[in-house]
């Protein structure tokens, strides 16, 4: 069991190193001179000198990259270019809006996407799984921004029924922080939901037609105490699997859906530094997003073993 | 005689990837015939600014008074080619990619590690990351948003190559002594066309909605250039007094990519049974 977590641990190793290295190469990817492209359109030739020192760019590639990862794992994302703040504390500024808005997300989400799921999986073929897989497939078509801005015509400006745009935060109250939450977690969450209700259908699907379930049906096991103890637990892998990987969704998604929104996150952070070209903005919030992706579905793993006991010996 | 193929029958069969196939075609015929069916989507007429539709604009007009029907047609034609192309790069680059790893164990290794750090970070921040680095053009966007779309491909390849590899066929190739380029080109990549089929279908889905997330955010395509995503961005501020600026773009961008999702559904049923019931 430790083995396990071990292995799992270790296995992360390479695929945040790649990251790194990838993020840390943006820069250097790019046609022209790296102190040019920060140094923006108007620089003087001092200017560009003095930012390529003050970067380290003047040394090797490999130097930089050993250098700059030390920095990174010490926690120290650089500085911006614009604001000469360092990234890490304007992450930590706008960081509140993003994790509120993942996190609504991603708990209605869920909790939706398992029921529907589950009902879709028991009544296969019926009313409510054809409605579901119909939903499932606009799910995956529509763009997070077309969601949005029809949630908004309906219910923000034709229906008056919640804000238009904008963030309250937890200390203006749970009520407001709830209903300035409501629209852009519905947009958000669209995609995700449509994902996790396909892939808890199948893994109903699947688990249904076993052995023991027509046994415990036989025994006469009520519809309920059925579908929830003896299914889902046992479907339970394939579906965490999923809500892992599909956070990928929620953090490119979050990006778009801030933008509408008008949240003032680490999505609308990114948007403004590419605007800017403020690289070390952009680096520093790749390498956090896909850490936590990585984290996440790392934890998701772990989860296995108190999911699956099979997996603990 | 070539075998008769019932067309019916066909239809009754496949409802997706018929009705996915029609309703792409259509779009496809109105991109191509943008400039038949429609005025000039850059024409100006401030007089005529935020106008709803009607019978001269079918679609109704924007903020700068231009005509949002034929900005809507000429629009499609960036979404369907930057769908097209990425699938096409992504499958291509993948293949090879994919075949590498056959010849060698240790390109291998290095290989799937570098496609799963790329997997690990959010497409369309990589797609943006890449475009803000040169200047935008509609080719800038297609590679950036091709690069996140590898490594999907790449592990499909190897996924079928692995299954292929230990099949009777293949080591009867190899006990016979054929070279592994021959084998390669006559057993393995056959085996990976299918799956193929199905991953760019939603390759392109996906570049889709990438593209129209790029141009949304001002990331894409210049701005002369009009595309779904831009205009949505550019009436956005005017949601309550000219809805329909928001919606056309809106609908057709949904439109498009569930086409391209239905016909890929389609194509999964009818070359991969063993994933038919699945998703």
């Amino acid at each position: 069991m430790i083995g396990f977590i071990v292995r799992r641990l270790l296995a992360t190793v390479p695929v945040m190193v790649v990251i790194g290295l990838f993020v840390f190469l943006l820069l250097h990817l790019a046609p022209g001179d790296p102190a040019a492209i920060i140094a923006g359109d108007n620089a003087t030739p001092d200017s560009i000198v003095a930012i390529r020192h003050q970067l380290g760019l003047d040394q090797s590639i490999l130097v930089q990259f050993v250098r700059w990862s030390g920095r990174v794992l010490q926690g120290d994302l650089g500085i911006s270019i614009f604001s000469q703040t360092p990234v890490l504390t304007l992450i930590g500024q706008r960081i509140g809006p993003t994790v509120s808005l993942t996190l609504t997300t991603a708990v209605f989400s869920v909790s939706i996407a398992i029921c529907v799921g589950v009902l879709a999986g028991w009544r296969a073929g019926g009313v409510l799984d054809r409605i579901v897989m119909a939903f499932a497939a606009l799910g995956f078509s529509v763009p997070v921004f077309v969601v949005g801005y029809g949630l908004i015509y309906v219910f923000a400006i034709h229906l008056r029924w919640l804000p238009v745009q904008g963030y309250a935060s937890l200390q203006q109250g749970i009520g407001p922080w709830f209903q300035h939450l409501i629209l852009p977690s519905l947009a958000l969450g669209l995609a995700y939901v449509a994902l996790i209700a396909r892939i808890t259908r199948t893994a109903m699907l699947d688990v249904l037609s076993e052995d023991y379930i027509r046994t415990a049906t036989a025994k006469g096991v009520a519809a309920t105490p059925m579908l929830l103890h003896h299914a889902l637990r046992n479907a339970a892998v394939p579906i965490v699997t999923v809500i892992g990987l599909g956070v990928a969704l929620l953090i490119g998604g979050v990006v778009i859906t801030e933008t509408v929104f008008n949240i003032p996150g680490v999505g609308r952070l990114v948007v403004d530094a590419i605007n800017q070209r403020d690289y070390p903005i952009v680096q520093g919030i790749i390498l956090v997003f896909s850490g936590a992706y990585v984290l996440i579905n790392l934890a998701v793993d772990i989860s296995y073993l108190i999911l699956d006991p099979r997996i603990r010996s | 005689m070539p075998p008769r193929i019932d067309v019916r029958r066909f239809v009754r069969r496949n409802p997706t990837i018929v009705i996915g196939a029609i309703l792409l075609i259509v779009l496809l015929m109105i991109a191509l015939l943008a400039p038949l069916i429609s005025g000039d989507p850059q024409r100006l007429a401030p007089i005529d600014r935020l106008r709803p539709p009607s019978a001269q604009h079918w679609f109704g007009t924007d903020n700068l008074g231009r005509d949002v029907f034929a900005r809507t047609v000429w629009g499609g034609r960036i979404s369907l080619l930057v769908g097209f192309s990425v699938a096409a790069f992504a499958t291509v680059a993948g293949i090879g990619i994919g075949l590498l790893c056959y010849l060698s164990g240790w390109i291998e290794a290095v290989v799937m590690r570098v496609m799963d750090g790329l997997m690990a970070i959010p497409s369309i921040l990589l797609a943006i990351a890449l475009v803000s680095l040169t200047q935008a053009s509609v080719a800038t966007v297609i590679i950036a948003i091709t690069i996140p779309e590898i490594p999907r491909v790449t592990r499909l390849v190897r996924a079928v190559m692995l299954g292929v590899r230990e099949r009777p066929f293949v080591e009867a190739a190899t006990a016979g002594g054929s070279r592994p380029l021959k084998i390669m080109w006559r057993h393995i990549l056959p085996a990976t066309i299918p799956p193929l089929i199905v991953q760019a279908t939603y390759s392109a889905a996906s570049a889709i909605l990438i593209e129209a997330g790029l141009s949304f955010l001002g990331a894409g395509t210049p701005p002369s250039i009009p595309t779904w995503g831009n205009m949505i961005a550019g009436s956005r501020v005017f949601l309550s007094s000219a809805p329909w600026a928001v919606f056309f773009p809106g609908v057709s961008l949904a439109v498009a990519v569930l086409a391209v999702n239905i016909l890929g559904d389609g194509l999964r049923d009818r070359l991969d049974p063993r994933l038919s019931r699945r998703m």
